[in-house]
């Protein structure tokens, strides 16, 4: 069947079930309620005092009925220096268990050891919202017989509430936490900051276990996660590598073509009709997008304008616009340096959220349904402005959908920055290999080399026409951009289906086929 | 023609290729390796205009490597010709 | 008159550099300089000129300027750099260490001749002489007046310190007196007069104190290193939305009253005259502004 905007979606997949196709970024939405029931969390007893401690991990496991086909699930908030998940699976892999399904937020770089374990029928099954380097690679390649499934931050938060995903174990690391399990990322010396994406699965899972380097005495404060939830706790020497968890602050990136492209984003945004006093704005923290902060600091200062909260990943950059009063608020889901955790430690107005206030569509209201402005990164762009964050240029798997499609929906102005070639692939396509944000939800693309305007949104292209910004009709831009680099011969695929890209309300947007080789 | 020395040119910097060329002796035909950052989406088209390259200077007897970081084809044109040049020994106004 | 064109920003790209120069113009500079001289090693020109000459005939540089600074013809690389890239005639050639009028006479006859042989008109592409040296400062007049194909001449900060044997400091104060004598001799011959790059890249506050110092003294722009300081520059440059307005208003009444046949009028009590206008009408077109 197809879905709304085209794409080929099965009616069922072995391993997953049946598929509904995506309809429309607010179709869902629209009734008021979800359609799904929602299971039960589960509900347990435990004695007056006693023990959650445990030696070891392992000790930590075996007590949690680990089993065939069970459900692990993890947060993504050390990055990439996480060093727990692998070391949960190859405990798991070495007591023989099979066939599980990994559940982690997210999966980066340092997760490739477990390759192996996708090889030998260890690991059958995967959910998170982005996948990269080598386990992106042997994904496209088609190591798994079920296909990945991609979702968006709030998107898991809804899979966990209907059972698609039902965590038996969830493995939570904290750099901070006490014996009965309250546990925060926020101090410590592998401190992370919010631990936004771990709270739903203390919540679900039927096994929570919390690991921890810096076990303090009771209580931990703050209760980001909170000892009610948890079974198991566990003192390690070490959580993962802290250089790569949080380090000191956030630079803004020295490329010209990063600021180039941030500066005229900027100028987008300060034309829009939304730069606006009590504006919500949330920007990415890589390259182009998180300059963009720079430039809209210097517009508000120069305007005297304050704005009303920052969302979002939060650097030490949103820090110092908070500090700076330029903002009335930071709600933070996911901290990117140690300033960060800090300030979430200290300053009040520096709120830590869980995923599902942050974005699950299926609430009274998350967070993203209030922003005004977001900046996005994309890998491509095509000229519906659909965008993809997932598949590379070379068809294998190396980005996030994370809380793209999320903050996409939410905002009243979505900008999408990013250059108009990389590497000579260009970026704007006539059709993106994977849809992750629909086009329904993206206002402006801009370039180095030109500003597209959905046609959907005809009063913004006349308030950035009038301001003189260079805007280019994206079909024009995308013949100017293969005029430079070439066509790119297409990539070739298989029939087979190695991952399916939900959208955030639970629909199917897209489906990744096997590359190849 | 016929290559008189072992010539290069390029960089391994993005956006550039780096060309490497010897001569091979007499009636050894052409070989060609390349390598790409883009080999899927480009390496028919790279592998078109070395060919072309190489038919202009007449040279049959040659060992050509490239290695390219996603070069645009008038770099790729120029750093080909310029180390055909270089083996010729036919390059002017440089030092070599 | 020659046609107008903004030269608040000229981006140096080193000629041997394939990324910087396909996304040069990208970046909004006014013109953009393709460098074969100092930024490419000597065994390296040939490699820079092959691939000038190709990236010049394909790439979209958009509004920007386009000129070549070849190497002096003094040097192994000057006329092989010439055969290549005046055939292409970008806007300019940007001439290296021009020290005396002689010289400019010679390169023009060599561009000439390079010119007759592909059937190229000799006054579609013009001439940047770079002073650099403290001869080309004492004969820059000369330089400056004599060839109508010279356009804009610019001061090699770096080079002429060096020349003259002293230290180049962040203050400027051993080339002052050069760049003053240039502009003098920029104006006293109507064409553009570029100031020399400000090497720090990191130093935004510096480079806008410099690019203010040069727009006060009357430099038209100023060469930049690094995209990063183009839009400092270009800010120190554009007009005020006071001083537009108020230009406006000097021309719109002057050609009022020159319909009327009235030569001298005055605005609030201040008598607006030619030199008041010609200033007026160099703002506006530097707003990009055309009075209906």
């Amino acid at each position: 069947m197809l879905n709304s905007l085209g794409r080929e979606i099965p009616e069922y997949i072995e391993g997953i079930g049946k598929l509904e196709p995506y309809q429309g970024a607010l179709t869902k939405l629209r009734k008021g309620w979800m359609d799904e029931p929602t299971i039960p969390a589960p509900n347990k007893a435990y004695l007056p005092h006693q023990s959650k401690l445990c030696k070891t991990l392992e000790e930590a496991i075996i007590r949690s009925n680990p089993h065939n086909g069970m459900t692990v699930s993890f947060h993504h908030h050390l990055r990439n220096g996480d060093i727990l998940l692998v070391q949960t699976l190859t405990i798991l892999h070495n007591m023989g268990i099979r066939e599980i399904t990994l559940a982690s937020s997210s999966l980066n770089e340092c997760h490739d050891p477990i390759l192996p374990y996708l090889k030998d029928g260890t690991v059958t099954r995967i959910f998170s919202s982005g996948i990269r380097s080598q386990l992106g690679q042997a994904i496209a390649m088609g190591v798994l017989d079920t296909p990945v499934v991609i979702h968006s931050h709030g998107g898991r938060v809804r899979s966990i509430h209907t059972g698609k995903i039902q965590i038996d174990l969830a493995v939570i690391p904290a750099s901070a936490a006490d014996c009965e399990g309250n546990a925060t990322g926020s101090h410590g010396k592998s401190a992370f900051g919010s631990i936004g994406y771990a709270v739903i699965d203390a919540r679900y899972a039927k096994q929570v276990i919390v690991v921890t380097d810096n076990l303090v005495d009771f209580p931990c404060i703050p209760l980001s996660i909170s000892q009610n939830f948890i079974d198991h706790v566990v003192l390690v020497d070490s959580i993962g590598d802290a250089s790569k968890i949080a380090t000191g602050t956030t630079r803004i990136t020295n490329s010209p073509m990063d600021l180039r492209i941030a500066k005229l984003a900027a100028d987008v945004i300060e034309h829009s009709g939304f730069f606006v006093p009590g504006f919500a704005f949330q920007v990415g923290a890589g390259g182009a997008s998180l300059a963009v902060a720079k430039f809209i600091r210097e517009k508000m200062k120069t305007k005297g304008l304050k704005g009303s909260f920052m969302l979002g990943g939060i650097t030490s950059y949103c820090v110092d616009m908070l500090n700076e009063g330029l903002f009335e608020t930071i709600f933070d889901v996911q901290s990117f340096d140690a300033v960060v955790s800090n300030s979430l430690l200290n300053n009040r107005r520096h709120i830590e959220i869980p995923a599902a206030l942050y974005a699950n569509p299926f609430n009274c209201g998350c967070i993203t349904n209030k922003i005004d402005v977001v900046v996005l990164g994309a890998l491509e762009i095509d000229v519906d402005f659909n965008v993809n964050v997932i598949t590379g240029s070379e068809g294998k798997i190396r980005g996030a959908s994370g809380g793209h499609s999320d903050t996409a929906s939410g905002a009243k102005l979505t900008v999408v920055v990013c250059p108009s070639f990389r590497g000579r692939i260009p970026i704007i396509k006539k059709r993106v290999h994977t849809i992750v944000t629909p086009g329904e939800t993206v206002h402006v693309l801009v370039t180095e080399r030109g500003i597209c305007v959905n046609p959907a949104f005809k009063e913004l292209e006349e308030n950035l026409r009038r301001a003189g910004l260079n805007i280019k009709e994206i079909h024009d831009l995308e013949i100017e951009v293969d005029q430079i680099t070439g066509i790119p011969a297409p990539l070739e695929y298989t029939d087979k289906i190695v991952g399916i890209v939900e959208y955030r309300d639970g629909t199917i947007i897209d489906v990744i086929r096997q590359l190849k080789e | 023609m016929k290559p008189k020395i072992a010539a290069q040119s390029g960089t391994f910097e993005s956006s550039d290729v780096i060309v490497l060329i010897e001569p091979l002796p007499e009636n050894s035909g052409r070989k060609i390796e390349i390598s790409s950052s883009v080999m899927h989406q480009f390496g028919a088209s790279f592998n078109r205009i070395v060919v072309e390259m190489l038919d202009q200077y007449e040279l049959t007897d040659i060992h050509l490597i490239a290695k390219d970081k996603g070069a645009l084809e008038p770099t790729i044109k120029a750093r080909l010709e310029t180390a055909i040049k270089r083996s010729l020994d036919l390059q002017e106004g440089t030092l070599k | 008159m020659k046609n107008f064109r903004n030269r608040r920003t000229m981006l140096y790209i080193p000629g041997n550099n394939p990324a910087m120069i396909q996304q040069g113009g990208v970046y909004g500079a006014d013109s953009i300089l393709l460098d074969l001289e100092d930024a490419v090693a000597l065994n390296q020109k040939d490699a820079a000129r092959a691939l000038v000459r190709n990236m010049i005939k394909v790439t979209n540089f958009y509004d920007a300027e386009v000129c070549v600074r070849v190497n002096h013809l003094s040097t192994p690389f000057g006329l092989a750099d010439l055969e290549e890239i005046v055939p292409l005639q970008p806007s300019a050639i940007r001439y290296p260490k021009t020290e005396s009028p002689e010289e400019v006479a010679d390169l023009l006859a060599i561009i000439e001749k390079i010119e007759d042989r592909h059937g190229l008109p000799h006054n579609r592409m013009t001439l940047h002489a770079m002073i650099e040296t403290a001869m080309g400062v004492q004969n820059v007049f000369n330089i400056a007046s004599k060839f109508s194909r010279v356009d804009a001449i610019t001061i090699g900060g770096q080079d002429l310190t060096a020349d003259m044997n002293i230290i180049y400091t962040s203050d400027g104060a051993g080339i002052d007196f050069a760049r003053k004598r240039i502009v003098m001799a920029a104006k006293a011959s109507h064409i553009d007069v570029i100031d020399t790059v400000f090497p720090d890249v990191n130093d935004e506050e510096g480079l806008r104190k410099e690019t203010e110092y040069a727009k006060k003294i009357g430099f038209t722009g100023k060469a930049v290193i690094n995209p990063r300081q183009i839009d400092i520059i270009h800010e120190v440059y554009t007009p005020t939305e006071e001083e537009i307005r108020k230009a406006y208003r000097i021309v719109k009444e002057f050609r009022a009253n020159s319909a009327a046949g009235i030569g001298v009028f005055a605005i609030e009590g201040k008598m607006i005259d030619a030199p008041i206008v010609a200033r007026a009408e160099y703002l506006l077109r530097l707003a990009k502004i055309t009075v209906s």
